[in-house]
This record gives structure tokens, sequence and C-alpha cells, in this order.
């Protein structure tokens, strides 16, 4: 068992636009560039060619229909990673210390070479966001790009995770949740973002803003409808109009 | 346990060195920072300074890496040992490759040209490739326009001089209404989706129009699930019921359209053509003077309304006969409502938003500028309502008039070329009158007489020869499809097995996966390209293919020229061609060799210079016979299409300071190099809305080389040269269509945007729309060999809506047998309920056949994976009239694939659970993929 901190100086993590994702996968294949190449073991892929491909990814976007009582039926992209928990069951199952949170910044990590690969962590986890890797047998996990966002070799600018710099929607938010006055908490809270499965009580620190509400044209037709009077019920009719408003241009 | 926080290196270096180059993983062409490790790609990431994709990359460009890598990569040229489409072959030096090649054409380049037919599928070097055609001197050459979206590029370039996507965009920044139809998702890529959210970041409304409610549906504000193939009915009753209420900007008409242009209204010849003065140009009536006069006169204010007679003939205005066709009850909401599969109250609530957004929240600002007419006008009117389509529109037998359709409804908004609507991107706008003609003749040992592709002004341009035969093997430029723009790709192997209209002897195709996922009728075509005549000989004598992956196609090949990776290569993204410029900037880029190739492979465009020396091609060739460039990267350089004018437009001259136009730099390609791989030349503030008629834009234009001199224009709402090919059909002049198509021609070729069913005589019985999509993540067939994407997009079910589950008893994971007129599948099934309720769906490309592409023979796009190409047939089912009809537009021949009409029924599962029709492995020539990946190539 593996303690968290009681408080961390920031909380670091994303907020998530499910009004705007398009669910084009631009974030799940630029985080698996990374972070192959970069913390830890190589994100592997098994029967890479073959009949049950199955590789490690740290972000995976699922799409769900929901089905509203009245209406169209509509499609959520729902991008999903670690949330970086303040109550991260996955750090205090571990019998290692292997899986920390992060005093500074509150990232979720896991120490490669401290990680037996027993597979607890992924079990306590609500969200199913942890990965054991096959070919190394050690967990892998969102690191929120530890090594990029403080890494002096990259301009300032790309100091950001992977994820949010590919989205070309703009759809992810980095910054630090444990502020109110930063970008990231100003846009939860002007777009009444929410916790995924607050009563699991892991108290995740990403945020997802949700869908606007769709299909709402026709009700505004009562408001709309002066805009279409003809002005004239026969052709004949329009063309006096047109001449009528020609006069006046 | 306490905490005891490990330490951890959070500056690692992360590359030895960034390499800027274009990707080429889709259409899309994004700038891409290579971040090299030990002289291997470790990581590529979006370019932040380039124009497309300002530092974003989508999912196929960040695994560039696994394509690069993918064990489907041809190694070496191949000569084929087995039968055609066995995949067995043995691997030859490239010396004997191009002897081969030199053997087979030099001999046609002297005598017959036209017997090569060289066809370039999703080239993005098609300004050199058809360079190369036209020195050859055939007149069969085309790229894959014809069964993408010509309909669009054509319909918007007849009508306003540009299309969607390369030739513009909308204004982003400013538009307060994007309404989307349906979209091929590279087409473009990552600049819709930054697009989507600036306007979501600013709570501005989208409206999406597409059967399916997936991707950009998906997020769009309100979803249209209209019927396939009748987006030009909902259009044509906006437009009523916009014109009806008088929400047209009747100013914006008057000074920018051909709506007051006179139009002869008396029966006879000069019937439905304008009024034209005695240098050409079409008149109109000033409404200050009454007087006649040409449109682009100083001062004058063209009348809408106003008809003109003289020597008793009347001529009317386009206006009048807009009001007369639309305001007519036919397109009322109510009368198409249940053809579209929209109640008629939303299709008023559209047009009502629509009204409101473009006229009550009508946005200025203040640039000055100054009109073609010498007006000076103090502020741009921006009408902020835009609009974007692609495939969905144009890949229907009545999308050329949708796609017009359209424009005409953004045009009578007056919403193009202004603040918030949609943006020209040089070199557009670019008129009609700004393009060649198609060019076509046939003379043994020299260049043809012109460009292969054009745009045909009237029954003169079409490409027959004195006998009325069509001179080209596709048929492009005939009565059957007059304005083919892109030429027929779909029809080659058809017409060339079929040797009509005349035999080939060598087939040359680049990058077209023709004997599979790119070719209606695929079990035919595989049929046609290893058809034998009598003597035991191939139909088709000869096949040289080029690709640099074990596509289908490959097998097909009887000698295989392997082509290089993009990382691996010279290519130039140029203004000759399909340039990546964005609204306010024309640009360019290129690519270069930011990795050496391991294999013994060349780029495809050098392998065509070396082809070319080998047979001594005029325009390839000195005076004193030396070749004139050893490789492409020399002929990018070097080559001037007009003097000043080359293949790149930056780092002109010299000095490497002149852009547009200037002298060769033979530093040019190092200069694009250290500029991050692109060029950018800006347009100024003030040129840079109104274009077609700002004499800012124009001038600047020129000074870029764009125009040899300012070329402004009228948007053409009605359509003269449609009207010509009209009137041939009604029996006036010389050249006149046969008799079986001139009712069509009549129907079709309405000057005036129409709409009409598409034809769909012989399926009675396949009554559910059948569609394609190409997920985001994928780029037609080269996603699957891509151990990362094919873990995004490895099944492709198809698609049932809840409606007709119910009806067929059907649950996920069942399986249905599909059947058109022409064949049958069977296919697992998955319900969606965010689907039009009688339209079934699949992705696209997915289906692979055994042996291809690298994988092994079980994976699952070859078990699973379907194509819905089987039951689409490139001719129509008989009518009964004797004749078998193209599943094409009659007026570009646009491949209809979206037409597709099917019957869904219960099936068993097949019994080795395997989608059908099966088809026997072919041998790979590549063998088959590593079993796992753990990819990291820094240590």
């Amino acid at each position: 068992m593996t303690q968290l901190p009681q408080s961390t100086e920031r909380k670091m993590g994303l907020v998530i636009d499910l009004d705007t994702c398009v669910g084009c996968h631009a974030c799940v294949i630029s985080c698996k560039g990374w972070n192959t190449e970069n913390y830890g073991a190589p994100l592997s892929d098994q029967d890479a060619y073959g009949s049950n491909p199955s590789g490690t990814f740290l972000n995976r976007v699922h799409s769900y229909e929901v089905t509203p009582d009245e209406g169209h039926a509509q499609l959520i992209h729902f991008p999903k990673s670690c949330l970086h928990c303040e109550d991260a069951p996955c750090v205090t199952v571990c019998p290692t210390g292997a899986s920390y949170k992060r005093v500074e910044d509150g990232i979720v990590l896991v120490n490669e070479s401290d990680c037996i690969g027993c597979g607890l962590c992924a079990w306590s986890c609500p969200y199913g966001a942890r990965e054991l890797d096959q070919a190394e047998g050690v967990m892998k996990k969102c690191t929120l790009c530890v090594d990029r966002i403080y890494n002096e070799n990259l301009p300032e600018v790309d100091r950001i995770p992977s994820c949010v710099r590919t989205c070309p929607a703009g759809a992810r938010h980095f910054g630090d949740l444990g502020d109110p006055n930063s970008d990231v908490s100003k846009l939860v809270a002007e777009r009444e973002g929410v916790d995924l499965m607050p009563e699991m009580g892991t108290k995740p620190v990403n945020k997802y803003l949700p869908p606007r509400p769709k299909d709402q044209i026709e009700d505004q037709i009562d408001i709309l409808a002066p805009l279409l009077a003809p002005v004239a019920e026969e052709p004949k009719g329009f063309l006096g109009w047109l001449d009528k408003t020609l006069e006046k241009l | 346990m306490t905490i005891q926080q490990p330490q951890i290196d959070t500056s690692p270096k992360v590359s030895d060195e960034v390499r800027k180059t274009t990707c080429y993983m889709c259409a899309c062409r994004c700038g891409i920072n290579v971040h090299m490790k030990d002289g291997k790609v470790a990581y590529i990431e979006g370019n932040r300074d380039h124009p497309v994709n300002k530092g974003v990359l989508c999912a196929k460009g960040s695994a560039g890496i696994m394509q690069v890598n993918a064990p489907s990569r041809l190694r070496k040229p191949l000569r084929r040992v087995g039968p055609r489409g066995s995949g067995e072959f043995r691997e030859i030096e490239w010396d004997e490759a191009i002897s081969t090649a030199v053997g087979w054409l030099n001999e046609l380049h002297e005598t017959a040209p036209q017997k090569l037919a060289f066809f370039t599928g999703r080239d993005q070097s098609q300004s050199f490739t058809s360079f190369w055609a036209q020195n050859f001197g055939t007149p069969n050459y085309a790229a894959h326009g014809g069964f993408c979206s010509v309909n669009m590029a054509a319909g918007g370039i007849y009508t306003m001089g540009g299309a969607f996507w390369e030739f513009g965009q909308p204004d982003w920044d400013h538009t307060k209404l994007f309404m989307l139809f349906g979209v091929a998702e590279d087409h473009d890529s990552n600049p819709i989706k930054m697009g989507l959210g600036k306007i979501k970041a600013r709570g501005a409304r989208v409206i999406g129009v597409n059967p399916i409610r997936s991707g950009y549906n998906a997020v769009a504000d309100d979803w249209v699930g209209i019927t396939p193939g009748t987006d030009g009915l909902f259009i044509l009753s906006l437009i009523h019921v916009l014109m009806k209420a008088g929400k047209i900007d009747l100013d914006y008409l008057s000074r920018y359209t051909n709506a007051p242009v006179l139009v002869n209204a008396a029966e006879g010849p000069e019937n439905g053509l304008f009024l034209r003065d005695a240098d050409g140009k079409p008149l109109v009536i000033d409404r200050t003077t009454g007087e006649l006069t040409a449109f682009d006169k100083p001062g004058v204010r063209p009348d809408l309304s106003a008809t003109y007679e003289k020597d008793g003939v009347t001529h009317r205005p386009v206006f009048h006969l807009m009001a007369e066709k639309y305001l007519s009850d036919a397109n009322a909401p109510e009368a198409v409502a249940e053809r579209c599969g929209i109640p008629a109250s939303r299709i008023r609530a559209i047009a009502a938003e629509i009204a409101r957004v473009a006229f009550d929240e009508a946005i200025e600002l203040d640039h000055e500028w100054t009109d073609f007419r010498g007006e000076t006008h103090s502020k741009m009117i921006g009408r902020p309502v835009s609009f974007h389509s692609m495939r969905g529109v144009s890949a229907h037998a009545n999308g050329f008039q949708t796609c017009r359709a359209l424009h005409v409804l953004q045009i009578l908004l007056g919403t193009v070329e202004v603040p918030g609507g949609f943006r020209f991107k040089p070199p557009y706008p670019k008129p009609v009158e700004a393009h060649p003609t198609p060019h076509g003749d046939r003379r043994p040992g020299r260049p043809l007489n012109g460009p292969h592709l054009g745009f045909p002004r009237g029954p003169d341009d079409l490409l027959l020869d004195d006998d009325d035969n069509p001179i080209r093997i596709d048929k492009a430029f005939t009565w059957e499809n007059p304005m083919s723009a892109h030429g027929l790709m779909h029809m080659v192997i058809s017409n060339a097995a079929a040797g009509d209209p005349y035999k080939i002897d060598t087939l040359f195709m680049y990058m077209a996966n023709m004997s599979w996922n790119s070719s209606m009728n695929t079990k035919g075509v595989m049929e046609m390209l290893t058809a034998k005549d009598d003597d035991g000989n191939y139909v088709i004598p000869n096949i040289i293919y080029s690709d640099a992956y074990s596509s289908e196609m490959v097998a097909y090949a009887d000698l295989v020229l392997p082509d290089t990776t993009y990382l691996e290569r010279h290519d130039c993204i140029s203004l000759l061609d399909r340039p990546i410029c964005e609204a306010d900037a024309a640009a360019d880029a290129i690519r270069w060799p930011v990795i050496e190739p391991d294999r013994d492979v060349r780029g495809f465009q050098s392998v065509l210079i070396e082809l070319a020396n080998r047979m001594n091609l005029p325009g390839f060739t000195n005076e004193d016979g030396s070749a004139k460039w050893k490789d492409y990267a020399d002929y990018i350089v070097n080559h001037e299409r007009r003097p000043g004018i080359g293949p790149l437009a930056g780092f002109r001259g010299p000095d490497g300071d002149k852009e547009g136009r200037g002298e060769v730099n033979p530093e040019q390609l190092n200069r694009y190099i250290d500029n991050g791989g692109f060029y950018v030349a800006h347009i100024p503030e003030g040129a840079d809305y109104y274009k077609p008629w700002n004499t800012a834009y124009q001038d600047w234009a020129v000074g870029m080389g764009i125009y040899d001199s300012p070329q402004p224009y009228l948007f053409q709402l009605y359509s003269e040269p449609m009207r010509k090919f009209q009137l041939a059909a009604e029996g006036h002049g010389e050249r006149q269509p046969p008799e079986h198509l001139r009712q069509r021609i009549k129907d079709t070729m309405d000057p005036l945007p129409i709409w009409y069913e598409t034809d769909q005589q012989g399926n009675e019985g396949f009554t559910v729309n059948a569609l394609t999509q190409r997920p985001m993540a994928m780029y037609h067939s080269w996603g699957t060999q891509n151990a990362w994407l094919r873990q995004l997009h490895g099944r492709n079910p198809l698609y049932v809506p809840t409606k007709l589950m119910r009806e067929h008893g059907l649950q996920d994971g069942d399986w249905a047998k599909v059947s058109s007129p022409h064949g049958e599948i069977t296919v697992p099934v998955m319900e969606m309920a965010a689907l039009n309720e009688n339209t079934v769906w699949t992705w696209n490309a997915i289906g692979k056949r055994k042996g291809a592409w690298a994988l092994q023979e079980d994976a699952p796009e070859a078990t699973k994976g379907f194509l819905l190409n089987h039951l689409i047939h490139e001719l129509m089912p008989p009518k009964g009239d004797g004749m078998r009809w193209a599943n094409s537009d009659p007026i570009t021949g646009q491949a209809a694939w979206f037409d597709l009409k099917v019957k869904i029924e219960k099936a068993d599962a097949p019994g080795d659970a395997e989608s059908q029709p099966e088809f026997d492995p072919i041998k790979s020539p590549v063998g088959t993929g590593p079993k796992d990946l753990a990819w990291k190539v820094g240590k």
C-alpha cells in the first residue's frame, strides 16, 4: 500500500470538450508516438499485422450512441486517459510503491523499475485507464507528458502534452485545475464541466465539458417565421417587389 | 509505504535534429516536424508555422512512422513470372526495369502514342505527370478526379471560378453559421477540424447535412439526416424560400454575377445565349442610364430587372429566368420534404436561420477596396453564412447540378468572397475562361497539342475524331459526359478490355488500387485485367504499375516500379497543380528525403524523367539531344512553365528574393528546407476579400504570376456553356449529339441548376441506400498496413439503422446478405441509431484481399472486412433499350458511387465465418509483417 500526498502544489490535468471532439483519434496516435519514443518502455503492439492486433495505448477514444426520448439519436466521442485523481485508488493499491502521485503537480506516474506488473492498479482504477504492456510486463498510463511539460529542450509553447498539442479541433486543454484563475478552471466554470463518475469518490483532476443541446433549430421557428414572409405570392408580384427594391439600392 | 518520490528527468533530449517536410498520409498536405535520432525517424508532429495545419496533426500524420517502416513497402523492381493476379514475381535490377518499360513505350511514342493509357491515381504531382504524358503524345492521361470529386471541382469552376477545399474555405474567423454537406474527411482534414474548433469556441452554429451522424456531423448543433442524392432538391427548396422572402443580396447579384446579363429569348440557334457586344462582352442594361452596356464598363449599375428588345427579339436578364424557375411551387418545402426525408418545417427553420444570420448579423470590415468598374468602397460587407461540401454531394449522377445549386445558394446570399462567407485560395478565383480547353490529337513522335484536361465551352471543344468517335480511351469529353474535366479513370480498364473505342497496348498506372477498392465492379475488373484473347495473349498486353506498397493492384502488373515513401523523396506541392494556399496567402511546399531509402526503390517522378530521357521525349530534351533534367529535384528547380514561372513560387531569382515570377534559383530547394519546407506569400490587406472583382487582388495575382493580366469576371449563375450543349441537342449547330443522347442532354444540361432523380431503372426492389465513409484515421487503402491505425479501424461491419434491424430481425453480430442488381455480399451487421432510417453504410477500404499489404491471411480486414464495390457496376442495369448506360453523372462522368441501392436480408453466417465473396490469396511479394512491435529508435 502506497500513500498519496495529502495535497499537491498544483493540480495539472486535462479539460476535454465533448461538444467539439470529432472522434478523429489524433490524440490517441500522437500519444502513442511520443510515449513509445519517450518515458519508460515503448508502447508495444502484439500481433501487429495479424488476426488480433492489440497494443498498449495511454489514451483511447470511445464512441457512444445516445438516443434521447425525443429527437434524433446522437453520437458522442469520448476520449479517455488517466484522470490523475486526487484520491487515486491505483496508487494506494500498489504493493511496491511503483505507482505514485507527484507532490509538485499531482501527476500520477508509474516508476517502471519498481513495477512488478501485478495489475492491481488497473483492477482498482474505475476508469480502465491503465494498460499492462505485454512486451515489457510493466504498467503503462498517461504521464501527462511529464517529459514534455517541463522540457527545456522544447520551445516553451510546446511544453504541453502531445495530445493537446496535436488536437486539430482544439478540444483538449491543459493547465492547473487547482488554480481557480487558470484558463482551464475558467473554462470549466463557464461550460459547467463535470467529473467523470464522481460517485466513485476518486476526485479526478481531469474535467469533461458536456455537449451543448442539439437539434433545436425548429424550436426557434416562431421567432424566425417573420423573416420568411413572402414579398409576393406570385412571380409577377416578385418582379414588382424587385423593381421597388432596386430603386432603393 | 511513505512517499519516496523518484527523481525523473523531465528535460530529456527530444531529438538530434528536426527535419521539416510535408505529410502524405492523406491528401491534406500538412507541414510536419520529423524528429530524428541516430539518423532514424523518432517522432512526427505538426509544424506550427505551416499554413495548412498550424501545428496540429491528425492520427494519420502522427502514425507516419509506422508507414515509412511498414513491412508492406516494396523493395525492388519486379517482373511478373506467374499468371497475372497471382502475385508471382522475380526481383529485377532497375536497368532491366527501365529497359523493359522503354522497350514497350518507345515504339508507342513513335508510332501510336494513344496506345499508352497513363493514369495516376492519388497523385500529388499532376502538373508534372501530365507534362510527361503530354510530351509522350498520348491523349490518354488523367488522375483520379473522375471517380472522386470532379462534380464539386467542375461545378465550382463553371459557376464561380473555384470550388471548396483546395479552391477555397469558409472564413473561419468570422463565420457565424456553418453548413456542412457530406464530406470525405481528408478534403480538408485538419483545416475543417480546426475551423470547427474555432466556430465552436465562439458558440456559432454548425448544421450538418449527412445521412450518417458521425464525425463532423456528430458535433453539429443540428443534424439533417437527408436521403442520399436529394441534396439538390433540399438546396433548391432553400433557394425558393429565401428568394420568395426577398432574403437575397440584390446589390451583390447586380454587381458581381451574371444575374443582370441579357439572354436571348427567341426560338432558334441563339436561344438562351447571352447578348454580347462586338468584343464578345456580355451586355446588361445600366440602371442609371437605361442604356445597353458592356457588363464591366466603368460606373455601370447593372439592372436585374430590365428587358431589352432588338429586331423583334426580347432579351431577358438571367434573374428573370431564375425567378420563374425557383419561385415555382415545385420547389416549396412541402413539395420536397418527403423525398428529402426532411420535414418542411425543418427546411423553413433552416432557411430562416440562414436569412437571419446573413442579413441581421451582417458584419463590416473597415477595409477600403476598389472594384473592377473603378468604384471605391469604404467597407467590406460580410454575410457570415458559410458552406462546405465534398464527395457526399459529388458522387451522385445528379452531383454536378447539385454542386451548382449549392454555389448558387451561396451567391444569392451574397456570401462568396466576403467576410464571414466562403473565400477563395490563390490561384483561385479563376474563371472558366482562364482554364484550358481539353486537348487530344494523335501525332506520333510529337507532343500533344495542349493540356489533356480542361473545361469545354461548348460542343466545339469535345474530343471527338472526324467520325465522331471518342479520342480518349475513357471517352472523356464526348456527348456521354461533355464536361468530364478530370477524365474518367474508372472507365479506363473496362474500355481497354472491351477495345472500345479502341485497343491499347500498355496500361501505366501510379498509386491507384484499381483491382480492389478504387474500382466499381471489383471482380469484373480483375477479370478484365486477366482476360486473354483467342491466341492466349492478354487483352491488355502490358501493365506497368508504380506504388510504394504491396497493394492489391501490384499483383496485376507485368512490371512493378517500386516508389519511395513520402519521407524518402522530393516532391513539390505546386501552384501549377493542387496547391496548399490559404484564403489570405499563396503557399506552396516541398518534400525532400529526410531519410534515405533502405531498399532498392526510386521516386516515381524521377523514374518518369529517366524514361523520358531514354526516349528523348520532346520537352525533356535539349536541342543538342541532351537531357534537360536528371531527376525530379532538378526538374522542380529548373523547369519553367512560362518564363520566370516554375513549379515553386518562392525564393526565385539569383538571390532568392523574388516570389511568383523570377529566374531559376539553383539554391531554391535548400531555401525551402531552411524555411520549414514551404513558402507563403501573403495577400495584402484590402486585397483579401472580393478577389474576383478587387483590383488590388487582381494586381497582386498578376505580380505573383497567377494571371498574366487582370481577370475580373462575373459569377455564372446561368452557365452559357451548358446552354450550348443543350442547343446542340435541340438540333442547332454543326456538331450535334447522337439521337440516343439528345433527350438526356436537353434534360440534364439546364443552364440553371436543377435537380433530377438519378437513373435507377432496373433497380426495382432495391430500396435501401448504401454508402461508404472514410474513417478520419485512414486514407483509402493505406491505413490498414499501419500497425497503429489498423488498431483503430480494423473492422467494418455494415451499419444498419434501428428500423431496418427490427424489420429484418437482425442483431449486432448477425450476418446479412446485401444485394444490388449487380451482385451480392454477405457481411456482419451492427445497429446504428444516428442514421437515416433507410440508409446502410460501412467504412471505405478497410476490407483487404488476402496476401496484400503484408498482412497475415487471417487478419480481420481480409476475413471479416468487405467492400461495397462488389455491388456497384460501372454500367447501369439494362433498361431494355439495347444499350448499357454508364453509372456516372451525364454531365461530367463523375462515378456515381453513392447512387447505390440495395436489398438486405438476414443470412446464416458463412461456413468459414468470413465475409463473402472471398477471393484466392495473392502471393505477397514482400512476405508478411513481424508478430510484435516495440518501437523505439533512441537509446
